[in-house]
């Protein structure tokens, strides 16, 4: 998350202080990343050295107030203009503890799976009635939180096909592994019991 | 004032339902037990032929379990013969499909009239019943529609209205999205939710996440065995802990 280019475009918007950016911004994200207040300063301190923000003095009541340069309006600009970068491919716990998983003995990945499912469900579930609740009050200011919303259940839905993407191709595996496993019985007549890896288990 | 929860309007009680017999027999499910509450909304999830079908099937009577009861409000379907059960399935139960199983020749609140009508409820006030239901769903105009003058949501609306017609409090759905788009399934399912949050006991089979997000309670089931449960916390704070960077 950009808090550098986050607090340039709300200072587009009008001069603010530091209290002010940071309640600004979480009021339209809906509080889903809550921001620091040193976080904000020192943020607005290095925006200044980079001439991107102007520090216009007290407003009186002891708070510094800033206001954006043409250079940070142009920065701003591009900002929005260009896509989000991705990093490559961006880190994911979950993906990571699966590849491990299956390549490793002893672990149940089945099991791994159901567990994640249900946490996820259960913030899809959560999600989902968060979404009603606050499309119900139809209050104008909540539209940036909706949109946050519906960005977090796409998110959650999307992990939710994975794991079970994940499922049915160890199912498919264990199979396969069955298979071979019983081709190399016939083949040479001995009772090999070794090769299942992802075995019935993992087909609860 | 009762000291009790809700009341229990759908029970399976160690349910098993075994098809075919010896080396040949298909366990489609294993001593399931499950509530659903009036004013409950239950989403049960599986992958295709995990059993999700034939709980449902079950739960309204349309097939007998090998062993073990299914009860609705109360009633243990076991003990009643063909004509109370299909006559049970009229009045309490009430069914969605994935493709809405309209008559097309009917009009939308002749549709939505007719259980009540094959129960022996007067035709003025079954159809009085019936607009009653298409306000509960939000499409009171479409009454004398017929199904090629309307969508796929609002049939599927009509077909919601049918299952809630007269007292009907258990509202069985089988996949009611997969023929609509995703706007449009969002609708129906909000519709779902706004019947459970009015008193409906529902449960809905589906396979997709998104619709089972609706449910007060998920239930995961493989291989015909309940194997896992997920019910929404609902406190904000945990809510926003989850999302925290």
């Amino acid at each position: 998350m950009s808090i550098r280019h986050s607090l340039l475009a709300l200072l587009q918007d009008q001069p603010r202080y530091g209290y002010q950016l940071r309640v600004e911004f979480e009021d339209r994200t809906g509080s889903t990343w809550p921001l620091n207040i040193g976080q904000v300063y020192t943020t607005l301190d290095r925006l200044e050295r980079d001439g991107l923000v102007s520090n216009d003095g007290g407003d009186g009541e002891g708070h510094v107030v800033y206001s954006i340069t043409a250079a940070g309006k142009a920065e701003v600009q591009g900002w929005f203009a260009s896509p989000v970068e991705r990093s490559n491919p961006p880190r994911n716990e979950l993906a990571i503890k699966l590849a491990l998983a299956v390549t490793l003995p002893g672990v149940d990945v089945a099991a791994i799976i159901q567990a994640q499912r249900v946490a996820s469900m259960r913030a899809l579930q959560d999600y989902t009635k968060s979404r009603r609740d606050t499309a119900a009050s139809q209050r104008p200011g909540d539209t940036a939180w909706l949109l946050v919303l519906d960005s977090l259940i796409f998110q959650t839905e999307a992990e939710v096909r994975w794991l079970d993407l994940c499922e049915a191709r160890m199912v498919q595996l264990s199979q396969t592994a069955g298979t071979h496993s019983a081709v190399r019985k016939t083949s040479n007549g001995v009772t090999v019991e070794e090769a299942a890896p992802l075995n019935a288990e993992t087909r609860r | 004032m009762s000291v009790q929860g809700p009341r229990q309007v759908l029970e399976l009680a160690k349910v098993s339902r075994t098809f075919g017999r010896g080396a040949t027999a298909v366990a489609a499910l294993r001593d399931v037990d499950l509530t659903v509450s009036a004013g409950e909304f239950v989403a049960v999830m599986g992958p295709s032929g995990s059993g999700k079908s034939s709980l449902l099937s079950l739960a309204g009577g349309l097939d007998r379990p090998t062993s073990g009861g299914v009860f609705v409000e109360s009633t243990p379907l076991a003990g009643l013969g063909l004509n109370e059960l299909a006559r049970l399935r009229r009045r309490a139960v009430g069914y969605v499909f994935q493709d809405f199983n309209l008559i097309p020749t009917l009009s939308a609140a002749e549709n939505v009239a007719l259980p009540l009508e094959l129960d022996g409820v007067q035709a003025k006030k079954a159809h009085r019943q019936a607009l009653d239901a298409l306000r509960q769903v939000g499409i009171p105009e479409l009454a004398d529609r017929f199904m090629d003058e309307m969508s796929g949501g609002q049939q599927q609306r009509v077909a919601i209205a049918r299952a809630i017609v007269g007292d009907r409090r258990l509202i069985l759905a089988d996949e009611p999205t997969g023929a609509l788009d995703s706007t449009t399934g969002h609708g129906v399912m909000e519709v779902l939710r706004e019947r459970a949050d009015a008193g409906a006991a529902v449960m809905l089979v589906t396979h997709e996440a998104r619709h089972a997000a609706w449910a007060d309670r998920v239930v995961f089931i493989r291989d015909g065995r309940i194997v896992d449960e997920a019910a929404a916390m609902h406190d904000p704070a945990m809510l926003l802990a989850r999302t925290g960077l």
